[in-house]
Formats: C-alpha cells, sequence, structure tokens
C-alpha cells in the first residue's frame, strides 16, 4: 500500500462528499416541484410530454397506483428491449451485420437492463450492434436509473407526509428524474469523454495491421455516450466486454476518476434530498456516516489484500512489493482496481476496471459481501437509498424498544404492517441468491460452466447469483454464463430481486405516508448522530450478511485459508 | 418494588409452573409462538433422527443429547410464560373466592321485597339490596342511601371508604363488603364482565391478547427465522459441491441456535410481567395496548391537588398590617381557628404555635360561641364575649368589617395582592371593625416532585398542570412546581379541548380524573387512567383503573409501559447479537471436514465438532432460564434523555450480546469436554 494510492482513494472521497450537498439541493427542489436552473430551458419540454401523455403532474397517486405505473412501464420496457433484441439481424445501424439473439440470452438482456442490473452475458462489440447499444441497452439505462430515482423518492415522501394515501406521481418523478438530472449531466458527461479520448461514432470497426503483419479487428462504436450513463445510473453494462478496463472505455486515470465518481454522485446526494425532504439534513448525513464506514472499511481490506501479493507466490520467493497485478490494469494498479472494485459492488453499478476473479480471495470477498448486503454502501441510484431506509426500519425496531418508546423513525411509528413488508422485501435478495446457487451447485448445467473447481469455482457461481440478485451485474469472471440454464436462473434473480423488493417497499411508503408524523422530542430515538449510524452499520451486517456466512465459509473463506495454506485446487 | 423480586423464585409459584410449562408445550398453543414452535418441530426432527441412530445401532450419544436439549429449550420458554402466570394466578384466586360465594338480594315490586339468587344470575340494570356484612354482588351504581364499604379485597387498603349515592362516589365493586348501614345499588354490568372477571383475567393472563408491538415483534421474529431457514437449507447443496455433507442433525442444531430463540422464549413472559408489575402496584390495565401506550406517553395533565401539591393548603406566614404585632395577629387568627377542624384551620393553630409559641388554651370559662364557616359569609370566628373575631376571603372580611363601621387601611388590598400574585390564598382576620392582617395560605407543593417534572423532561414528556385555580395563582405553583405548562380555571371541556390539540400536534397525552365529567377527557386521552374512588362513568372511560386513587401514580405508570418496551428491546437485541458468536462455533465445526484449514475460524478453540455444536446449543438453552429473572422484573431504568438510554442499552444488551456467547459457549463447552459428553 502506498502513499499515492491512498492519496486517490481520499481525493475521491473528499469529491464525492463535496458534491452531496449542492446536487442534493438541486434534487430535492426538482422533486418538491420547485424551480431550478434548469427549468428554462427544459420546463416547456417536460409540459410537452405531460399534455403528450395525458399525465397530470400533480396529481399524487397511491402506493398501488405507483407501483402499477411502474410495473407496465417496466414491462413495456422489457418487451420492447426483447423485441430489438431479437429482431437485431433486421434493424438498422447495425454495420458488422450482426445476428439477432438467441430466445434466452434475449430475456436475459432484457432483464438485466431494465432492473438495472446489466448483467451481461454477452460480449458487447461480438454481439450487440449499434443500434442495440443505443435503443435497446442505452435507453433503458436511463429509463431504469429514472425508475429506481422515482422509487425511492416516493418512499421517502411516505416519511415526510403526514396522514395522506398518495406517494407521488411515478411519471412525474420518472420525467423529472430522466429531464433533468440523467440527459443534461450526461450530456455533459460525453462530451468530457469524448474530449479525453472516448471514441464517440457510426462507423464500422476497423482493420489494422499489427507489427507481425497480421489483421487486428478494432471495435469502435457510440461508446461516450453509453459510457456516461452506464456510470451515472448505476448500470454497469460494458459497451465492451472488457468494459471500463477496454482503453477505449477507460481511457485515463482522469476518465477512471470521472467515472468513479459518477458511480456514486447520485446515490450519495439522495441521502441529503432524504434528510432534507424529512426535515433534518442530519438524518441523511447519519446514513450517509454508515455508509462511508462500510465503504472505507471495505476498500482498506481490499486494497490491502490485493496489495500484499498472493501468499502462494510470495512463498515461492516473488516480491510482494508490487502486490498481484493478474487480472489488473497496469495503467490502474492495486489502489485505484481495489478502490473501483469497491465502488462498482458497493453501488450496484457493475461496471469493472479489473477482473475480480483474479483478486485474492478476500478481495473478492468484500465485493461480494458488498452486494450481498443489500447494495446498501450508497448503492444503486434510488435503490441504494430505499434499501439502506428498509435497513434503518429494521434497525430502529430492533433497537428503538431499547429507549422504552414503540419505535418510530422520523417521526412514523414503525408497526405490524410496516415490519411485515419490511422483511419481506428483505426476504427477496437472500432467498433469490443462495436458491439459485443452491440449485446451480448440484446441477451439471450450473457446473458446466465453471472454470475453475474447488471453493474458487464455488465463489465464481456465488458471484454470479448474487450479482444478479443485487442487482449489481458485474461479473466475476470465470464463470461462462450464455448457457441456457445461466441466462434463466439469472434473469429469476434479477426481477426478484428488484421488483419483488420495490412492490412491499412501496407498499411500506404507502403505509408509512398514512401515518401521522411525531414531532421530534428527546424521549424519541435519535437518529441523526454516531451512534444511530453504529447500529445501522450492526444491523446491516448482521441481519444482511450472517445470512450469507455459511455460504461465503465454503467460497472465499475457505479459499482464502487454503491459499495461506499453499493449497491449490 | 425492589422487595417484591425476591419472590422471583418462590418454590409455591415454581412448582405449578413446571406441570403448567409441559401442558403449554402442545403445539396447538405453541403455534402463536413462530419462533418456539419452529423450534418444536425441529426438536421433533431431532428425536427421530436419534430413534433412527438407535435403531441402527448407530452412535446416538449426540444426536440424543441434542434432542434433548432441543426440547428443553422449548420447555424453558414455557416455564418462564408458566412462571410469569403463576404469579398472577396466586391473586386470581384469592378474587374468584369473593365471587362464587355471594349471594344477591334482588329487589321485587316497590315495597322493598326481595329475592335472594346467586350473583352470577343478576343482569344489568337489576336493583338489588345491600345490608351490613354483604358482599355487593356485582359492579354498580348507588342509588339509594350512604354506606361505608370495605374494599380491601379488590384494593389491599384495609380502612372503609365511603360509598353514596349520587355524586363522584357513588361506584362500587363486586365483591367488596359492606360494614355499615343499606344501600341499594343499580347493577351495571353483567357476570362475566365486571369488574372482577376482568380483573381475574388481566392477572391470570388468560385472555391476553397481544399487544401491537408485541404483534410486529413477532413478525419481524418471523422473519428472522424465515432468513435463515434459507442460510441452513441451501448448506446441503453447497456442502455437496464441496464434496461432503453435513448431517441433518448439525443443520438442525445450526438453524436453532440461529433463530432468535431467547427473545422469542421470553416474550410473552415479559408481557405478563408488565401487566403485573402494574398490578401490583394496584393498577388495572385494561389491555396491554394501554401499558405500551404509557411508554409512548410525551403529556402527561396532572391535576394539581394531590398530585403536584399536598391535598390542603396551609398557613404559611402571618402578615399584620402596619401598627399591629404580630403576635397579636397569630393570637387573633389562632382563636379563630381553635374549633376549625378543616386542614386549613388546624394549619393556622400549628403555625402560631410553632412561630410565637402561642398553645393552645382551654376557653371554656371564657365561653367562646364558634361561628363555622359558610357558603353564604365566606368567613368563620369565634365570639369571645362581646369580642368578635373573624377570618375569612378578603373581601368578605372586609364587607363585614364596614358593616360594623369600621375603617379598612389601605395597604390591605397591596398584601392581599401580594399573597395572590405568590399563588397562595390570602385569608384577612379581623378583631370587631380593626382588621390585624392576612394569613397566607400556600398551596405545599409535594416534595420531590420539582426533580420528578425534571425527570420526565428528560425523558422527553411534558407536564402540564390542570387546576380549577385563575392563572396568577396557577402560574405561581407552576413555577414553583417547575411543571412546563398549566391549564388554569380548567373545566372539562377545556381539558378535552387541550388533549385534542396536543394529539392533532401528534403527541399521546395520559391523564387521570375520577368524576363524570372527566369521562370525555378520559376516553380521549391516549392513556386515561381512571381512580377506583370515582364514578362508573370515568372507570368505564378510562383504560387503567388506580385501586389506589393515587394520581401521583400516572408517573409510575408511564415508567412502567417504558420498562416493559425496553426489556423486550434489550432481549430482542441481545438474541440478534448472539448469533455472530454462534455461527464462530457451528460453522468451522459444520466444515472443517470439507476444507481443514477452516480451522483457523474455530476462533474461541472449542475442542471437537460435536462438543462445538453442542455447546451452541447447550448455551442457547440456558440462557433462556438466566434471562427470566430479567424478563420478569425488567431491565433497570433510569430516567434520562433516549439518546443516554440508548447509548447504555446498546452498550450492554448489544455489544454484551455480542460478546457474552463467545466466553459463554466457551465455558459449556469446558464442561462438556470435561465430562466426556462430545
Amino acid at each position: 500500500m502506498t502513499q499515492n494510492g491512498w492519496g486517490q482513494i481520499a481525493l475521491f472521497c473528499v469529491i464525492v462528499l463535496l458534491l452531496v450537498r449542492p446536487l442534493g439541493g438541486f434534487l430535492t427542489r426538482l422533486y418538491s416541484g420547485e424551480r431550478t436552473l434548469l427549468h428554462p430551458a427544459l420546463a416547456p419540454v417536460e409540459r410537452g410530454f405531460y399534455r403528450l401523455a395525458g399525465v397530470r403532474p400533480e396529481q399524487d397517486q397511491s402506493w398501488l397506483a405507483y407501483a402499477l405505473a411502474m410495473l407496465a412501464f417496466n414491462l413495456v420496457g422489457f418487451l420492447v428491449v426483447y423485441a430489438a433484441l431479437r429482431l437485431q439481424g433486421a434493424l438498422p445501424l447495425n454495420p458488422q451485420g450482426l445476428a439477432g439473439l438467441a430466445p434466452d440470452l434475449a430475456l436475459n438482456t432484457a432483464v438485466s437492463f431494465v432492473t438495472n442490473t446489466n448483467w451481461q452475458s454477452y460480449g458487447g462489440e461480438a454481439t450487440m450492434s449499434y443500434g442495440s447499444q443505443m435503443w435497446a441497452l442505452t435507453v433503458q439505462n436511463f429509463l431504469s436509473a429514472a425508475t429506481g430515482m422515482a422509487v425511492a423518492l416516493a418512499f421517502v415522501r411516505g416519511f415526510a407526509r403526514r396522514s395522506v394515501q398518495g406517494v407521488g406521481n411515478f411519471w412525474t418523478d420518472l420525467t423529472r428524474s430522466t429531464l433533468y438530472v440523467l440527459l443534461p449531466a450526461c450530456v455533459v458527461l460525453a462530451l468530457v469523454y469524448v474530449a479525453l479520448g472516448v471514441p464517440q461514432t457510426l462507423s464500422s470497426y476497423v482493420t489494422a495491421k499489427t507489427l507481425e503483419g497480421a489483421d487486428q479487428t478494432i471495435a469502435l462504436g457510440p461508446v461516450a455516450s453509453q459510457l456516461a450513463i452506464k456510470m451515472l445510473g448505476t448500470n454497469g453494462g460494458g459497451f465492451f466486454n472488457a468494459n471500463s478496463a477496454h482503453p477505449f472505455e477507460n481511457p485515463s486515470a482522469l476518465v477512471n476518476l470521472i467515472q468513479m465518481v459518477s458511480i456514486f454522485a447520485i446515490g450519495a446526494a439522495l441521502t441529503n434530498v432524504f434528510g432534507r425532504i424529512v426535515g433534518d439534513e442530519r438524518q441523511g448525513w447519519a446514513i450517509l456516516g454508515a455508509m462511508g464506514a462500510l465503504f472505507l472499511v471495505g476498500v482498506g481490506l481490499v486494497y490491502w489484500a490485493e496489495a500484499s501479493g498472493n501468499p502462494i507466490h510470495v512463498a515461492l520467493g516473488l516480491d510482494p512489493a508490487g502486490g498481484a497485478m493478474e487480472g489488473k490494469e497496469v495503467r490502474f494498479g492495486v489502489a485505484l482496481s481495489a478502490l473501483f472494485a469497491v465502488i462498482t459492488t458497493a453501488a450496484s453499478c457493475g461496471a469493472v476496471n479489473a477482473m475480480h476473479d483474479s483478486f485474492s480471495a478476500l478481495g473478492g470477498l468484500i465485493p461480494m459481501i458488498n452486494m450481498q448486503l443489500g447494495e446498501v454502501v450508497i448503492g444503486g441510484v434510488g435503490a441504494g437509498l430505499y434499501g439502506v431506509l428498509l435497513f434503518a426500519i429494521v434497525a430502529v425496531f430492533v433497537a428503538g424498544l431499547m429507549v422504552g418508546r414503540t419505535p418510530e423513525y422520523v417521526g412514523k411509528k414503525i408497526e405490524a404492517r410496516e415490519v411485515k413488508l419490511t422483511m419481506l422485501a428483505l426476504l427477496c435478495s437472500p432467498a433469490a441468491t443462495l436458491i439459485a446457487v443452491a440449485v446451480a451447485a448440484v446441477s451439471p448445467l450450473g457446473l458446466a460452466g465453471l472454470q475453475e473447481s474447488g471453493p474458487h469455482g464455488f465463489s465464481e457461481m456465488l458471484y454470479a447469483t448474487t450479482s444478479a440478485a443485487a442487482n449489481n451485474g458485474s461479473a466475476f469472471g470465470g464463470l461462462t454464463a450464455n448457457s441456457m440454464f445461466w441466462n434463466v436462473t439469472l434473469a429469476i434473480g434479477m426481477m426478484v430481486g428488484r421488483f419483488a423488493l420495490i412492490v412491499p417497499m412501496l407498499a411500506v411508503a404507502g403505509s408509512l405516508g398514512g401515518k401521522k408524523r411525531l414531532p421530534p422530542s428527546s424521549g424519541a430515538f435519535p437518529t441523526d448522530g454516531g451512534l444511530f449510524a453504529g447500529l445501522l452499520i450492526g444491523v446491516i451486517l448482521i441481519v444482511g450478511g450472517l445470512t450469507y456466512f455459511p455460504a461465503l465459509t465454503l467460497g472465499p473463506v475457505a479459499d482464502a485459508f487454503a491459499t495461506a495454506a499453499g493449497r491449490t485446487y | 418494588m425492589s422487595e417484591k423480586s425476591a419472590s422471583l423464585l418462590d418454590p409455591a409459584l415454581i412448582g405449578p409452573a413446571l406441570g403448567a410449562a409441559f401442558r403449554k408445550l402442545d403445539p396447538r398453543e405453541l403455534i402463536r409462538n413462530p419462533v418456539m414452535f419452529a423450534v418444536e418441530v425441529v426438536a421433533l426432527v431431532a428425536t427421530i433422527l436419534f430413534v433412527r441412530d438407535l435403531a441402527f445401532g448407530l452412535d446416538a450419544a449426540f444426536s440424543g443429547q441434542l434432542a434433548a436439549w432441543l426440547w428443553l429449550t422449548v420447555y424453558f420458554a414455557t416455564f418462564s410464560e408458566a412462571v410469569a402466570e403463576g404469579r398472577g394466578k396466586a391473586q386470581a384466586d384469592a378474587l374468584r373466592r369473593t365471587r362464587s360465594e355471594t349471594l344477591a338480594k334482588r329487589l321485587v315490586g316497590d315495597c322493598g321485597g326481595y329475592e335472594e339468587i346467586a350473583a352470577p344470575v343478576l343482569r344489568g340494570g337489576d336493583l338489588v339490596l345491600v345490608e351490613p356484612g354483604d358482599l355487593i354482588p356485582g359492579d354498580g351504581e348507588v342509588v339509594e342511601g350512604v354506606a361505608t364499604v370495605d374494599e380491601s379485597a379488590i384494593t389491599g387498603e384495609s380502612a372503609p371508604v365511603i360509598r353514596e349515592s349520587g355524586g363522584d362516589r357513588s361506584a362500587v365493586t363486586g365483591g367488596t363488603k359492606v360494614l355499615s348501614d343499606r344501600i341499594k345499588v343499580r347493577i351495571t354490568a353483567a357476570a362475566g364482565s365486571s369488574f372482577l372477571d376482568r380483573m381475574i383475567a388481566l392477572v391470570e393472563g388468560a385472555e391476553r391478547q397481544k399487544t401491537p408491538n408485541e404483534i410486529a415483534l413477532t413478525i419481524l421474529l418471523a422473519g428472522l427465522s424465515l432468513i435463515f431457514v434459507l442460510a441452513t437449507v441451501t448448506i446441503p447443496s453447497f456442502a455437496a459441491y464441496s464434496g461432503g455433507a453435513v448431517p441433518v442433525i448439525v443443520l438442525v442444531a445450526l438453524f436453532v441456535t440461529l433463530i432468535p430463540t431467547t427473545i422469542g422464549g421470553l416474550l410473552s413472559a415479559i408481557g405478563i410481567a408488565g401487566m403485573n408489575r402494574l398490578v401490583r402496584f394496584n393498577v388495572l390495565a385494561m389491555s396491554g395496548r394501554a401499558v405500551e401506550a404509557a411508554g409512548d406517553v410525551d403529556v402527561l395533565l396532572l391535576d394539581k391537588t394531590g398530585t403536584i401539591t399536598l391535598g390542603n393548603r396551609q398557613a404559611s406566614e402571618f402578615l399584620p398590617l402596619e401598627g399591629v404585632r404580630a403576635s397579636e395577629l397569630a393570637d387573633a387568627a389562632q382563636l379563630a381557628s381553635l374549633s376549625d377542624e378543616t386542614p386549613e384551620g388546624r394549619s393556622i393553630v400549628v403555625l402560631a404555635k410553632e412561630t410565637y409559641g402561642l398553645r393552645g388554651r382551654e376557653m371554656g370559662p371564657l365561653e367562646p360561641c364558634f361561628i363555622p364557616f359558610s357558603a353564604q359569609t365566606r368567613m368563620s370566628g369565634v365570639d369571645i364575649g362581646a369580642r368578635r373575631i373573624r377570618k375569612g376571603a378578603a373581601d368578605a372580611v372586609v364587607a363585614h368589617v364596614k358593616a360594623l363601621g369600621g375603617e379598612v387601611p389601605a395597604e390591605l388590598a397591596g398584601i392581599v395582592e401580594r399573597v395572590a400574585r405568590a399563588g397562595g390564598t390570602p385569608l384577612v382576620v379581623a378583631t370587631d371593625v380593626r382588621i390585624l392582617g392576612v394569613v397566607h395560605l400556600k398551596d405545599i407543593v409535594k416534595g420531590g416532585i420539582r426533580e420528578r417534572f425534571g425527570e420526565l423532561r428528560a425523558m422527553g414528556i411534558r407536564t402540564v398542570m390542570i387546576t380549577g385555580d385563575n392563572p396568577m395563582t396557577a402560574a405561581a405553583i407552576a413555577a414553583e412546581a417547575g411543571v412546563d405548562d398549566f391549564l388554569a380555571e380548567a373545566t372539562p371541556e377545556a381539558k378535552l379541548a387541550l388533549i385534542r390539540k396536543e394529539q392533532e400536534g401528534g403527541k399521546l397525552v395520559a391523564m387521570c380524573g375520577d368524576g363524570t365529567n372527566d369521562a370525555p377527557a378520559l376516553a380521549q386521552a391516549d392513556v386515561g387512567v381512571a381512580m377506583q374512588t370515582g364514578t362508573v362513568a370515568a372507570r368505564e372511560a378510562g383504560n387503567m383503573v388506580d385501586l389506589d386513587s393515587d394520581p401521583t401514580k400516572l408517573i409510575e405508570i408511564v415508567r412502567i409501559g417504558k420498562q416493559l418496551l425496553m426489556t423486550r428491546g434489550a432481549l430482542t437485541t441481545f438474541s440478534i447479537a448472539n448469533d455472530v458468536a454462534k455461527y464462530f462455533a457451528i460453522v468451522p465445526a459444520m466444515f472443517v471436514a470439507l476444507y481443514p484449514p477452516l480451522g483457523a475460524l474455530n476462533v474461541m478453540g472449542l475442542s471437537s465438532p460435536q462438543s462445538a455444536i453442542l455447546s451452541a446449543i447447550i448455551f442457547n438453552a440456558l440462557i433462556i432460564v438466566a434471562l427470566v429473572p430479567l424478563a420478569l422484573k425488567g431491565v433497570s431504568y433510569t430516567p434520562s434523555s433516549a439518546a443516554a438510554l440508548l447509548r447504555r442499552n446498546l452498550l450492554i444488551y448489544g455489544l454484551g450480546g455480542l460478546i457474552a456467547p463467545f466466553v459463554g459457549i466457551k465455558l459449556v463447552d469446558l464442561a462438556v469436554s470435561a465430562a466426556g459428553l462430545a
């Protein structure tokens, strides 16, 4: 570990922290229906959309109407992507003449992009036409992110409102998220990426002569535009198979930094939005503090694990000073690869700039735990906030009684209905992950895709099912996932992990919104300080993490001890 | 309440509880507690495995021990509930005896004839005659007569109380005994739903409904159990991949240690014990919901008289007019009060004696003529010969002096005003036409009450004093007592409006009252404590009844409510935090055969995989028994802010819950391996 490495990690954290309040303020004004800087230019467009769709923007929906609108919208999105991918061969903007996708791969990919997962069972440059990348995948990158933000806002309103039935209007939230936040930011980011050397073209792939005289095909395409939303919307689906390890998708340390910051920017700012909307910014900071502590511990562990080198190599006499460089870009080195890996798994992004399969056992364990905790460390845009708020409800309920009052969070009593729905939501992800990996581990179809045997092979499967159910989308690598078994299994995991969680969660919002809001009192459970942040961390680790303890023990933990003992499989 | 804790392990209670706990193992009853039901199912599975091992001649020692400890886990849970119930049962039995033997004299016709029937046959609306020595056959209202009644069966208070028709003392309770005089009572509650019936049901816990928070907690625990089902049932597949197998009995053990058995086992005992704590405080909660609400209360409405101040005003100072010696004033005031048996009058005599050494004297030879206080004159006094001494309300005495042709000094108004402003009552004393001065009658704020309010404030509870006094007097007393706010010249309507206003702001309000005109406010309040001496209407409207009729208890009720919730939270936190250590005991034991390097996870250094698993299960069972006293007594509670409480309890039950099982399991392991059990 080097000072330079820690310096870069610190620089990243400072930039994200500086963005939290300004971005949080902007988002709060936007979602509260107030005017922002962008309104003079975009308000007429927004109104035009509403008129076109016949939406009354200020009309509140009940949680159920909100959930149905969200589901219907995503169903249509899924069908469009599925059709576009199946019919790719017949559609324009396909200079390489790539064929349509097989049904299972199209299903997996459509679910993946609709659920903001961006699991890729395919390699982008060999499978997807420019057209598919643009109108199928990039469009969903925007809309799935906007869906997450909308749902998070509905949830926050449940806490802030008093004795009302509505949780907001899905169409308004969706439109505002896309039009005022994601689109303008991505236009700017895409231009910056282009200026920094990321390709943006519709011309066909270039064939170059190498020094040895062989032909090499250099894949190109509209990369910058997809890269911008891939990060900002915590989607993570790479234009190229190598994702952000590809020199065209991540040409320099500066682009790498911008990418990392844009993964966290909206997620971190949403904690501030929560604080502002419930009327006490410190509530937001307490949550961000808990997230930040988990994040820093994760980064520290992965950095340490990767910088220590492989014990087997060290035993053979290799100098550990260089760290474990297998699977890492020399341009980024150990520190930035470790940082990127933790960011991308903490935030439900799934972009990678190094191959997680090649990480040390412990280095691969942390990204897995990040996802298994429900991606509540910053998390996906929107998803992270509502995920962590579900844990906050559990934390308040478990420990809140200890102050001698029935539990309440930011002035809302947590009662049987909320507990039931919250537990239901929290059950989804472990169920989807553990059942899928349990089936795969004893099924020849599941085992067929494995590259490694022993505990590392188990890690590959566990990582894949975890990534799907957590809607992360990053791949450990090593697992050949483009098979009927894995495409379908993971598609189910992605759907359960997304929608089976959102629906009960919206029901919680509806139930909370209908309650009175209690005024702050010194007798109430304090949720705006370090004590609560610590409690929240404990609950996230114990309730969220312990479920996976046996599985992790047989995967990365066994792997780590075996490697330390010099044993290979 | 510490003196009661000694009875926790009373053999007279433990004996029946041991048997009752067995009956509670009935799955039909246990299913109400999903966590313990799951343990019972799992214990059954373990027993079947044990029988299989026996039948096939396999090593059955391990599965046999595990099965036994799993059954013990369930039994300890039902035992804790049985102990909690047993403590109420003794009281209920005594109550029930009073009820069954009662005969009622039901009035027939208008001419006073009656028929004797058994009390349980009575219906609402029946008129009964109760004569000296009779037990009152049912709850009702006195419609005719006055009687002294011994209510010790219910209140435990041996001094008899007066019950009379009309007014605020007309309610009588079935099972209490009339000592003197005849009364006619209209029965208001049918048999089975009387106060006594409800009380029996309450203390027995027979009709115990789960409270809202208890239901929510049960759901949380069931949800956690489901998550751990997932964690456990997927293990065989993982193990198969890793080239091995995990015996079912081990999975069963892991599952039971992970699910929150500690809180699951003690949950109902905590609830019953909370109700019993109230009962021992002589407060009956009509529902568990009310006890929980007591913990949530934000605003306490407290009656001034009896709660904040001593019931009576006392003379605190003699304020003579210019030219009058203080001792002269004291002497006159004492003379005027000698035959005044009111507490105010007595306090004047005492003050004069203490400050000026004036002793009460024998006045027989002077042939004094005492003038009692009347509502018309608003004065009292004494005529000794021609000397007429009067004391009374300022305007009354002034009018009296003027009528006799006397002068009223200008400074009097100033003194009277000053006394009133200080929250006191000015009593003007005059001899014939001469006004001597003023006696300052003062509301005496109870000792220590200011500190109590300080504690309540720290707990985030606002206190509001309710008084019929004028705002000026009320403000002075409020300032002296340290309440946060006051409602002066309070009418029942104003009280109700205040409660509504606070509730609209999202606050929970507690109050106590006794009169019929308190009933609407009692019903509106989230916690309404009716006094046992109060009217039927008040008792029906409130959700608690205080048998001692002591309004100060409101503060204790809040405290008991909070303690109940805190105990639940503390044991939940403890239970969940325990899981970390249990994983570290069982997971390495389970997987070490698959990957020997995983032995490094055995951080407790447990002697063998079998011993590790057995130790975790034994610890898991024993911790329930170990925590029974805590569940019954409640966690210790010192009033302080929520932040301070949380810090303290998180440290004890959160961090403690994390660490304790590491130590505990290690100790059990040492014992298990020393005894050669595994």
